[in-house]
C-alpha cells in the first residue's frame, strides 16, 4: 500500500470518527410549568454553546398531568423521556424500586457538597444520589406590614399559632374585602394535605404510629383540624375548599389576605411586579405550638434520570448545566438575584448579594428547620414532612384532602371528616398490607 | 332489487370495514376485561397475578361507589331536564319571526362551540369565584353576601355548566322540528279558538316527541361521560359531593395509580351504562318507530 493511500484511508477513518462524536444527541426533559422552569427554557443558549452536540425537546405540563405522566411513563418503561422533573416524594420511592439512574459520576465541578444537606438527604437512596435539586422550598408566614402596623401588632420571626390567630383577627375586615388568613383548602395531597400535614407536626400530629395505624381519631389530629377550620371560617376568604397555591397567590397579589402560609418561592411573586402589595410584604416562620416543631415543609423539584433512558450521558450533561453553580450565575447576570432558583446551594446564602433579598434569610432558615426524617414529635415508621413517602400516599392524601376539603364547604364537622379519614386510611393500609 | 350475487359483493366489500370497527372496539375492551382481574399497580410492578374478583369488590365496595352512582345519574337527569324543557322555550322563541333572527339563532348554538374544559375554567374563574366573579360582584351590589357555588353546591354548578354547553344542541334539534310542523294545523286551531297553551300541548309537543326522543338518548350517551368539567372546577369534591363515575376511574387509574380496579370499575361502568341504555331505549325508544 502505498504511503499516499494511507494516508486517505487514514483521513477517511478520523473524519468518520469526528462525524460520528459529533453527531447530534436528542434528550426529552419533562417538566413542570413553573415560572423558574420556563426561564430555564428561555436560557438555553448557553447550554447550546457549551454543548452543540446535545439537542434538548421540551414537554412543559402543569404539576398534575406532569405527575401521572411520568408515572405511568416509567412504570411501563415507555422510554419517552430522558430527564424528568419530580420532587422529593418521588425520588425515595422511585429509587429504591430501581427506576432512576445513580446521579454519583456528576463532574467535579457540580460540587454535591455545596447542596444544603435537608434537601440532598432527601434525593438520596441508600448513599445514591438519586435526582439533583433545581430549586428547594419550605413554607413561611407571608403578612402584610401595614395592615399588622394599623392593627397595632407586631410579627415575631418565630410566631406561635396563638399569634397567627389574633393577627388573623385583627387584621379581617369582610366589608372591605381583607381577609385574615389564606391557606390552601383545594383538596389533594400536594395543595390542602401538604399544608394541614405540615400544621399538624407543630400540633404533635402524624399520620400513623410506629406499627402503621392511622392516627386521625388522636386529639392532636382534632386540635389541628379544629384550629384550621377556625381559622378559615372566621377569617378566610370565602370559596376557600377551592382555593390552591395559585389562588391564594391571585388574592395576596390582590391585596386580599392578610396572611398566607404557603411555599417559600412564592416570596418573589408576592413580591414581584405582578403584586399590588409588594412594598408592605413581611416574612415569618411558620407558626408553632411550642412542641418543638414547626409547621413547614420541606420540597425540592429535582432532575432525575430513568434508569431505561439510553442517552444517560447527554441526560448527565444537561442536569449538571441545569444545577450547578454556573447556572445560578447566569440566571442572577440576567435577571437579577432574587429570580434565582432558591433552595439547594449553601453557597448561594453565603452571598452577599443574594443575602440581601428580603426572604432570603427566611427562607433558608424554613429549610433547615425542617427534617424529614424526624418530622413531628412522635416518631414515625415514615419520610416526609409534608407528605409520607410510600407509594399509597398519593391517594391516600388526596382521598383525606377530599375530607377534609368537605369539611371546610361546611358539608361534614371536623369529627365526621377525621372519622371517615381514619376509616379510609385503615382500609387502604390493610388492603396494601401494612397492617396486618 | 339486489340479486344474490350482488349482496354477496356488497358484503365482501363491507367485511373489512366491519372487521376492522370490530377489532377497534373488542381489543380495548378485552384488554380492560382482561386488567380488571388482575393485580396491577403501576407503583408496585412486582406485586402483578391474578386476583380473582378483588378488583370488582374493591371497586363496588369503596364508600365512593354509590355517591358516584348517585350523582352521575342526577347530573344526566338534571341536564336532560334543563335542556329539553329550556330548549323547547328557546326553539319557541327563535322560532318567531323576529328582528335580527340569523345573529340570535348563531348566539344561541355558540356556546356548543368552546371546548368544555375551556367552558367550565371561565365559569369557574369569572363567573362563580365567590371573591372575583361577576355572580358575586352582582351579590355585593345587591347588599347580598356573595354564593359559594362551587363549594356550597358543586353538583348544581356542574350540572348548570353543563346544561349551558348542551342547550343549544337541543334547542338546535328542537327547532328543526317545529320548523317542520305543518303552518296550516296551527292556524286551524287558533281559528277554532284554540288557546295557545293549548296549542302548544296538543299539537306542538306530540310533533315534538320524536326529536326529544333523539335528544335524550344523544345527550345520555354524553352526559355518562362527562368528566372534563368536573376535572377543571371541583376535581369531584368537596368530599364526593360531585364524584361521578368517570371521575372515579379516572382517580382509581391516576390518582392511585392502581390499574386493576380502574380497569373493573370500567367493566362495571360499561354494564350500567348498557343498563340506562336499555331502559332508555325500552321506554322512549317506541317513538323512534314507525
Amino acid at each position: 500500500m502505498t504511503l499516499t493511500l494511507r494516508a486517505l484511508l487514514g483521513a477517511t477513518v478520523s473524519l468518520t470518527l469526528a462525524g460520528a462524536a459529533m453527531a447530534e444527541t436528542t434528550i426529552t426533559v419533562a417538566t413542570v410549568n413553573n415560572g423558574d422552569m420556563i426561564r430555564m427554557q428561555g436560557l438555553m443558549d448557553d447550554f447550546y454553546a457549551k454543548h452543540p452536540d446535545i439537542k434538548v425537546e421540551w414537554v412543559t405540563l402543569e404539576e398534575n398531568v406532569l405527575r401521572q405522566n411520568v408515572t405511568t411513563d416509567i412504570a411501563t418503561n415507555g422510554g419517552q423521556y430522558d430527564v424528568l422533573t419530580i420532587g422529593t416524594y418521588e425520588v425515595p420511592i422511585w429509587g429504591k424500586q430501581g427506576w432512576l439512574a445513580s446521579l454519583n459520576d456528576l463532574p467535579a465541578d457540580y460540587d454535591v457538597d455545596d447542596l444544603l444537606p435537608a434537601i440532598r438527604g432527601g434525593l438520596t437512596v441508600d448513599g445514591n444520589l438519586m435526582a439533583s435539586p433545581f430549586y428547594g422550598e419550605s413554607s413561611m408566614v407571608m403578612y402584610r406590614t401595614d395592615l399588622m402596623e394599623a392593627a397595632g401588632l407586631t410579627m415575631p420571626d418565630a410566631p406561635t399559632w396563638a399569634d397567627i390567630e389574633a393577627a388573623a383577627a385583627a387584621m379581617t375586615n369582610k366589608d372591605g374585602e381583607v381577609y385574615g388568613i389564606c391557606l390552601r383548602g383545594k383538596a389533594g395531597w400536594g395543595e390542602n394535605m401538604a399544608f394541614l400535614t405540615a400544621m399538624s407536626n407543630s400540633f404533635g400530629a402524624r399520620w400513623f404510629d410506629e406499627a402503621w395505624k392511622p392516627q386521625f381519631d388522636s386529639p392532636e389530629w382534632k386540635a389541628t383540624l379544629d384550629t384550621y377550620l377556625r381559622l378559615m371560617t372566621e377569617y378566610g376568604p370565602p370559596g376557600a375548599s377551592n382555593n390552591g397555591f395559585n389562588e391564594n397567590l391571585t388574592l395576596f397579589q390582590q391585596g386580599k389576605c392578610g396572611m398566607w402560609i404557603d411555599a417559600t418561592v412564592a416570596a418573589s411573586f408576592v413580591t414581584g411586579a405582578d403584586s399590588t402589595v409588594a412594598d408592605k410584604v413581611g416574612f415569618a416562620l411558620a407558626p408553632d405550638n411550642g412542641l418543638g416543631k414547626r409547621g413547614n415543609w420541606l420540597w425540592a423539584w429535582s432532575l432525575a434520570i430513568p434508569a431505561s433512558s439510553t442517552k444517560q450521558d447527554a441526560a448527565k450533561t444537561f442536569i449538571n448545566w441545569a444545577t450547578n453553580k454556573d447556572y445560578l450565575a447566569l440566571v442572577a447576570s440576567k435577571e437579577g438575584w432574587a429570580n434565582v432558583p432558591p433552595g439547594t446551594r449553601t453557597s448561594l446564602y453565603a452571598n452577599p448579594e443574594y443575602a440581601a433579598i428580603p426572604f432570603a434569610k427566611m427562607t433558608i432558615d424554613s429549610i433547615n428547620s425542617a427534617d424529614p426524617n424526624a418530622p413531628t414529635v412522635q416518631p414515625v415508621p415514615y419520610v416526609g414532612v409534608q407528605f409520607v413517602a410510600i407509594p399509597e400516599f398519593q391517594g391516600l392524601g388526596t382521598s383525606v384532602g377530599q375530607e377534609f376539603s368537605a369539611a371546610l364547604a361546611g358539608q361534614k364537622t371536623a369529627d365526621e371528616a377525621l372519622a371517615a379519614a381514619q376509616a379510609l386510611v385503615t382500609d387502604e393500609m390493610t388492603a396494601a398490607g401494612y397492617i396486618q | 332489487m339486489s340479486t344474490q350475487s350482488s349482496r354477496a359483493a356488497a358484503r365482501l366489500m363491507l367485511s373489512p370495514t366491519v372487521i376492522l370497527l370490530l377489532i377497534w372496539m373488542i381489543v380495548p375492551l378485552a384488554m380492560t376485561l382482561w386488567f380488571s382481574f388482575q393485580r396491577y399497580n403501576l407503583l408496585y410492578p412486582e406485586r402483578s397475578g391474578w386476583n380473582d374478583f378483588a378488583n370488582y369488590t374493591r371497586f363496588v365496595a369503596s364508600p365512593a361507589f354509590m355517591s358516584a352512582i348517585a350523582n352521575t345519574l342526577i347530573l344526566v337527569v338534571g341536564v336532560l331536564v334543563i335542556t329539553i324543557v329550556l330548549g323547547i322555550l328557546i326553539a319557541l322563541l327563535i322560532d318567531q319571526p323576529l328582528w335580527g333572527q340569523g345573529a340570535v339563532r348563531i348566539l344561541t348554538i355558540s356556546p356548543f362551540f368552546i371546548m368544555p374544559p375551556v367552558a367550565a375554567l371561565i365559569w369557574k374563574n369569572m363567573f362563580m369565584n365567590p371573591t372575583n366573579g361577576l355572580f358575586a360582584e352582582a351579590s355585593k351590589f345587591l347588599g347580598l353576601s356573595p354564593y359559594d357555588f362551587l363549594g356550597q353546591a358543586p353538583l348544581a354548578s356542574i350540572i348548570l355548566i353543563v346544561a349551558w354547553q348542551w342547550l343549544p344542541f337541543a334547542t338546535l334539534i328542537l327547532l328543526t322540528a317545529l320548523q317542520s310542523l305543518s303552518s296550516e294545523e296551527l292556524e286551524a286551531a287558533e281559528m277554532d279558538g284554540a288557546p295557545a297553551i293549548k296549542r302548544f300541548w296538543y299539537i306542538m309537543l306530540p310533533h315534538l316527541a320524536r326529536s326529544i326522543t333523539v335528544v335524550v338518548l344523544i345527550q345520555t350517551i354524553f352526559l355518562l361521560g362527562i368528566f372534563g368539567e368536573i376535572l377543571v372546577t371541583t376535581n369531584g369534591g368537596p368530599g364526593t359531593a360531585s364524584t361521578t363515575l368517570p371521575y372515579l376511574i379516572y382517580k382509581e387509574a391516576l390518582l392511585d395509580f392502581d390499574v386493576g380496579t380502574a380497569a373493573a370499575g370500567g367493566v362495571v361502568a360499561v354494564v350500567l351504562a348498557n343498563i340506562v341504555a336499555f331502559f332508555a331505549m325500552r321506554a322512549i325508544g317506541k317513538n323512534l318507530e314507525g
